[in-house]
């Protein structure tokens, strides 16, 4: 073995690292890579190339997002609803790619305690989102899910002063805001509480493709 | 289902695959024996003692590796990843879903088909009609009925004859699911002083035989001739077309006590029901009638 040509390979660390790169790589350039280039997962359209109606998100459901993703609802809520019969006859129509090309991140998530989500837009009324968030029991007394009641406090002062920055962020990843709409965002979430903004984005979510096809 | 921007990434995957698949049999065919002499200690030592034999690799982890080369070759062979190649089986997550589909309306289809001729009443005897809707409402409508369907505050009670709306009749139900309904109730924080609200928050009370203040009642019957007559009606029965509420018959969407009247009068209401006929399709929703409707009608 003293001169195979593996010892090379073994020897020389700066060798091996770039060989071990090469190698992970493989499964992310052929699986992922492409994707970036393919229509129905870069434009806000379904399988068939019919147009949807994706809008990026407004700053309050921005902001309720954010929200979203800070009391950490991605651990028990997915927002993917596979093309199985048993998930479409209980929550709508299966998702498509395309309606997540202003989710950054999206939140797909990869577990279900609670229910999935992505098809909840207009499923349930404002007052049984404040009632459920306030305490889920009051609701549905079988529901394990914990109760959110600080959401109840007014957006902070923090979200306000940093949507414009996070919008202009989003924009430059492509998010078609305008000036005006980033100009009147902070007086979009004045007087506001987080679980207002937490319901406008619930109520917002899954309503690009119809349920109802 | 490729819509790649150009041709070039189709053979960009193919390509990748080809060179992979390539790279892994070139690597297991020219190590399926061992180079040199086998049985010969190899002269590079670890950890000042430690050598290894030269030995070919174990059989069963060479077969193995094999086998995943020829079940990766027979799997894109099969089904869609080979680039544009659809596979030879054609199999989509979309065309499953379309063949489940498929399975259970040839299983349930008939079912539904027998009921939607029956007249809803009819549907409410059925047994197993109720059995099916009975699934149906523990899966759509729980949420904010309740499974017993005995609602919560600010959700209506199903089982209790009263309804916000109508008359309770299949119609009205279907309507309901179908299209939803709508609940609102002005706002009075602007129009009455704490002190009118109180009045007539106890003289509501006094119409459902529930404990009051019977001087605050007696000022109460004014204010609300003046500002509630109007939707609740002068007799304070309600009145099903505008969805406003009997408020004599003891039966409380909001709670009876004088704080929550107060609140609800101060705020006013804004309530809603999705519409879910789009969602649910005729079929069900008529199902979930003739459940609904045998809540309250039980035979």
């Amino acid at each position: 073995m003293a001169n195979s040509k593996h010892e090379i390979l073994e020897r020389s660390v700066t060798l091996l690292i770039i060989a071990t790169l090469i190698t992970v790589s493989i499964g992310g350039l052929v699986e992922i890579v492409p994707l970036f280039f393919q229509h129905s997962t870069t434009k806000p359209i379904d399988r068939q190339g019919n147009p949807l109606d994706v809008k990026p998100y407004d700053a309050l459901r921005l902001t309720g997002r954010d929200i979203y993703i800070r009391e950490g609802c991605y651990n028990c809520h997915s927002q993917m609803v596979r093309p199985f019969r048993a998930e479409t006859e209980r929550y709508g129509h299966y998702s498509v790619a395309g309606e997540y090309i202003y989710d950054r991140p999206f939140q797909w998530g990869s577990k279900r305690t609670g229910p999935d989500l992505h098809r909840v837009g207009g499923r349930y009324s404002d007052n049984w989102h404040f009632a459920h968030l306030r305490n889920p029991r009051d609701v549905v007394p079988e529901s394990n899910m914990p109760a959110f009641p600080w959401l109840d406090r007014p957006i902070s002062q923090r979200d306000i002063t940093s949507i414009q920055d996070k919008m202009k962020t989003l924009r430059a990843l492509g998010h078609p805001y305008t000036d005006e709409e980033i100009a009147q965002a902070p007086s979009m979430l004045e007087g506001k509480t987080e679980m207002e903004a937490l319901v406008a984005y619930l109520q917002g979510l899954g309503r690009a493709l119809s349920n109802f096809q | 289902m490729a819509d790649f921007v150009s041709g070039f990434w189709n053979a960009y995957v193919m390509v990748l695959i080809a060179l992979s698949f390539a790279f892994c049999i070139f690597i297991i065919a020219f190590n399926m024996r061992a180079s040199g002499k086998v049985g010969e200690l190899q002269p590079h030592k670890w950890d000042e003692t430690l050598q290894e034999w030269n030995n070919p690799l174990p059989r069963w982890w060479m077969y193995l590796y094999w086998l995943t080369i020829f079940f990766g070759i027979a799997y894109l062979i099969i089904y869609p990843g080979f680039g544009s190649f659809p596979g030879m089986s054609k199999w989509t997550s979309v065309g499953q879903w379309e063949q489940e589909l498929k399975k259970a309306d040839e299983q349930y289809g008939p079912k539904f088909a027998k009921y939607r001729t029956m007249d809803v009443k009819a549907v409410a005897a059925d047994p197993e009609a109720m059995g099916m809707g009975k699934r149906l409402f523990q899966t759509y409508c729980m949420q904010c009925h309740g499974a017993d369907a005995r609602g919560a505050k600010g959700f209506p009670n199903l089982t209790d004859r009263d309804w916000l709306g109508g008359d309770g009749s299949p119609d009205y139900i279907k309507t309901t699911v179908t299209a939803g309904r709508i609940g609102v109730m002005t706002p009075f924080k602007d129009i009455l002083s704490e002190e009118q609200m109180k009045d007539v928050a106890n003289y509501v009370r006094s119409l459902s035989g529930l404990s009051h203040d019977a001087q605050r009642a007696q000022r109460g019957t004014q204010v609300f001739a003046e500002n509630c007559a109007v939707c609740h009606g002068p007799d304070a029965k309600g009145n099903p077309l505008l969805g406003a509420p009997n408020l004599t018959d003891d039966i409380w969407l909001w709670g009876s006590s004088e704080a929550q009247i107060i609140a609800n009068v101060t705020d006013g209401i804004q309530n809603r029901m999705p519409a879910f006929g789009e969602f649910l399709g005729e079929d069900k929703v008529h199902i979930l009638t003739a459940y609904v409707w045998g809540l309250s009608n039980k035979q």
